[in-house]
């Protein structure tokens, strides 16, 4: 399901059409499922229990779990596998293939979905939430995952339940999400530098995966630049020719 | 070969069953919170049971002295004594509750005719005396006997105060407090050999204390980094050797277990030993790491092995190989390809217990659906058994349970799918001697005994 050894193809290496089809199909199928499961790291991460002192070995697993799967997305460069048309589509209301994963297992223990993994379909592009936190990495090495005050705009098909968390976050001041973890003696629950940890930790690898993958950006940067890259080129063409 | 006496084979003799003897607890369906049962322990004979729950209460059972003219009560659980442990408290620097739930209780060895035991929560343990009265003095002679003070000057006459018989009472009183150890939340206790100090465990460190002294404890382990956001391991759980008061171990959530020896150096963050299994390459997934973490060890009664629960298996190591176990048991390996599932719903997450049997032939820890998994190590036998209201007859013996995985379906299996995930057995105990066990199904306490019949 989840197993490194799955092979993946670059797509544009295969030179049977079919192959490239069958492959590019198990690619995203397999991208979509990781990034599934990202995103519910993600939002377990966030949703935690406010009133009482979290799980700490929780938290260090699900942390330790986003950074492998950040650390694969990296290597592989396939955390852009959403391609530049596809990035304008209307927002994703449903995590991807997380139905397919655990329908079964939900009606039958009858266990509450957490807030926006609803049974809904396979639907349209991956989040593009992935390639937006590691884009942050290297422009702000000391924010969270939860300090996103960048480009919202940016993030074209966007998971609503993490919509919901970030502009909770936004609506906070920006020392609150210290506050709201602080400890007295140590950052007990600093699980914003600890995923910051991890984001950093991926270290010069977001911008080297990229190089091969975003066609019309030239040189690495994160990939709010190259789709404002790509924008400025689809502009550039319009009005020139 | 061990019969009932150490604890039997559970799955070694064909003669030998396992039958229903109690159960506690309400029969309800809605499920107070509260009463949800967190932590299961006999005492060194056998003959008390101790609960613990989530709402802060330790409840404590007396095993019944054989009665020859009741045989069917022979060996029953009957209430000892109850009373609230731990209550909710409010940490006011860092708004946050702290939970009153009973997370482990530990007996001390008994000394004289009170029975003491640690028990804990996330925050504070407490050293609770359990004793028993049952007489009282009558005839003093400066208060009356509803207790009211006689004046001097009416006194004509001293009179010796006699001691009557009353009914039994058992009381429990805090005798010590160990408070403010511990920044990160506490998942073992354990007492000592020497008797006299005892460990306590959280996320991050272990401290060591006297039993007498509660101002003062000593750090012997400490795994927070410098900088907590490279903090990728946490301890999951800490023990004591059975007989040498220098060694412990502690498991970490990354599936390794360290031994310690307190006279190499007072922190004992370098281990002796270091126990881990090589992971297996091809079997590595998302989840690899989340179902290595440990969440249970155990010392054997010998003290040369030890066992160690992880999410789907449960190792026995020898104390002397530290490369790989002796033995692996699989407890639910069909929820292998669940892996996903049980990490939305945070199944994947649940810490199961695990124990030995009194004489180390057997081991026993819980799984879903109200089912738990015996393994008889010599015989290499396991057997799944349920704790439920419908095989709760007197003595009825219980049936082995078996989970389908493949297609078709057998008459009396369960298929993996249809398995209740509320229904988790996470705390077990058994008897230190004989063919008892106790089994914690949320809110109900089970007791098994084994016969031979």
């Amino acid at each position: 399901m989840f197993t490194r050894g799955l092979k993946r193809k670059c797509v544009g290496h295969e030179e049977d059409m079919e192959g490239a089809l069958a492959g590019l199909k198990t690619v995203s199928s397999y991208s979509l499922q990781r990034q599934s499961l990202l995103d519910m790291s993600l939002v377990k991460l966030q949703l935690c229990h406010m009133l009482v002192e979290p799980n700490l070995c929780r938290s260090v697993l699900i942390a330790n779990t986003v950074r492998q799967i950040q650390e694969e997305m990296t290597q592989d460069g396939t955390w852009r596998s959403v391609t530049p048309q596809e990035a304008g589509r209307a927002p994703l209301d449903r995590l991807v293939s997380t139905e397919i994963l655990c329908r079964s297992a939900w009606e039958q223990e009858g266990a509450r979905p957490a807030p926006g993994l609803g049974d809904g379909h396979v639907q349209g592009p991956v989040s593009d939430l992935c390639p937006v936190t590691s884009a942050q990495a290297p422009r702000h090495p000391q924010s969270g995952i939860w300090e996103l005050d960048g480009p919202r705009e940016d993030r074209g098909g966007f998971h609503k339940s993490l919509d919901q968390i970030f502009e909770t976050l936004e609506t906070k001041n920006p020392g609150c999400m210290e506050e709201l973890f602080s400890d007295v003696d140590s950052p007990y629950y600093d699980l914003d530098t600890v995923l910051t940890g991890m984001v950093g930790g991926a270290r010069p690898g977001p911008c080297e995966g990229l190089e091969g993958l975003a066609p019309a950006t030239p040189g690495p940067s994160s990939s709010c630049k190259s789709d404002l890259g790509e924008l400025d080129h689809v502009v550039e063409i319009l009005v020139e020719t | 070969m061990a019969g009932a006496r150490g604890g039997g084979c559970p799955a070694g003799r064909n003669d030998f069953q396992w039958c229903f003897s109690q159960v506690k607890g309400a029969i309800d369906e809605d499920v107070a919170e509260a009463d949800i049962i967190s932590t299961v322990e006999f005492n060194y004979s056998g003959d008390l049971l101790a609960t613990g729950d989530k709402g802060g209460r330790v409840v404590i059972f007396q095993r019944e002295q054989e009665n020859k003219s009741r045989p069917h009560s022979r060996g029953e659980y009957n209430v000892y004594s109850t009373f609230q442990s731990h209550e909710p408290e409010f940490d006011y620097l860092k708004s946050l509750e702290i939970e009153e739930k009973i997370n482990k209780i530990r007996w001390l060895p008994q000394q004289n005719a009170a029975h003491f035991l640690l028990s804990t929560n996330d925050k504070t343990i407490k050293l609770w005396k359990i004793s028993e009265r049952d007489k009282r003095a009558e005839g003093y002679n400066l208060k009356d006997e509803d207790g009211r003070l006689r004046d001097p000057f009416r006194i004509t006459a001293l009179r010796v105060p006699i001691l009557k018989p009353m009914d039994l009472m058992v009381e429990a009183s805090p005798r010590r407090i160990f408070a403010n150890a511990h920044t990160y939340h506490i998942n073992s206790i354990s007492v000592n050999s020497d008797h006299e100090t005892y460990l306590s465990a959280d996320d991050l460190r272990i401290n060591l204390w006297h039993l007498e002294i509660t101002d003062r404890s000593f750090n012997i382990v400490d795994i927070k980094p410098a900088n907590m956001e490279e903090l990728t391991e946490v301890i999951t759980a800490a023990e004591f050797h059975p007989h040498q008061c220098n060694v412990f171990v502690y498991s970490s959530s990354k599936g390794t277990i360290r031994l310690c020896d307190m006279r190499s150096s007072a922190l004992c963050d370098r281990h002796s030993k270091f126990f881990e299994e090589p992971e297996d390459p091809s079997s590595r997934s998302f989840f690899s790491e989340i179902i290595s973490s440990i969440s249970d060890v155990k010392f054997s009664h010998s003290g040369r092995y030890m066992m160690s629960r992880d999410y789907l298996s449960v190792k026995v190591w020898d104390l002397n190989m530290e490369s790989r176990p002796l033995e692996t048991h699989q407890v639910h390996e069909y929820l292998r390809s669940k892996l996903c599932s049980l990490y939305e719903n945070d199944c994947i997450f649940d810490k199961f217990e695990c124990c030995w049997n009194g004489s180390d032939s057997a081991i026993m820890t819980g799984s879903y659906n109200n089912f738990f998994r015996m393994f008889d190590r010599d015989t290499r036998r396991d057997v799944t058994l349920e704790a439920s209201r419908e095989s709760s007859k007197p003595r009825a013996s219980l049936k082995p349970r078996k989970v389908c995985t493949g297609g078709k379906r057998k008459k009396d299996e369960i298929s993996v799918d249809s398995l209740d995930f509320n229904k988790k057995i996470l705390h077990t105990a058994w008897h230190p001697a004989d063919s008892v066990i106790a089994v914690a199904a949320t809110n109900n306490l089970y007791i098994f005994q084994g016969k031979i019949n």
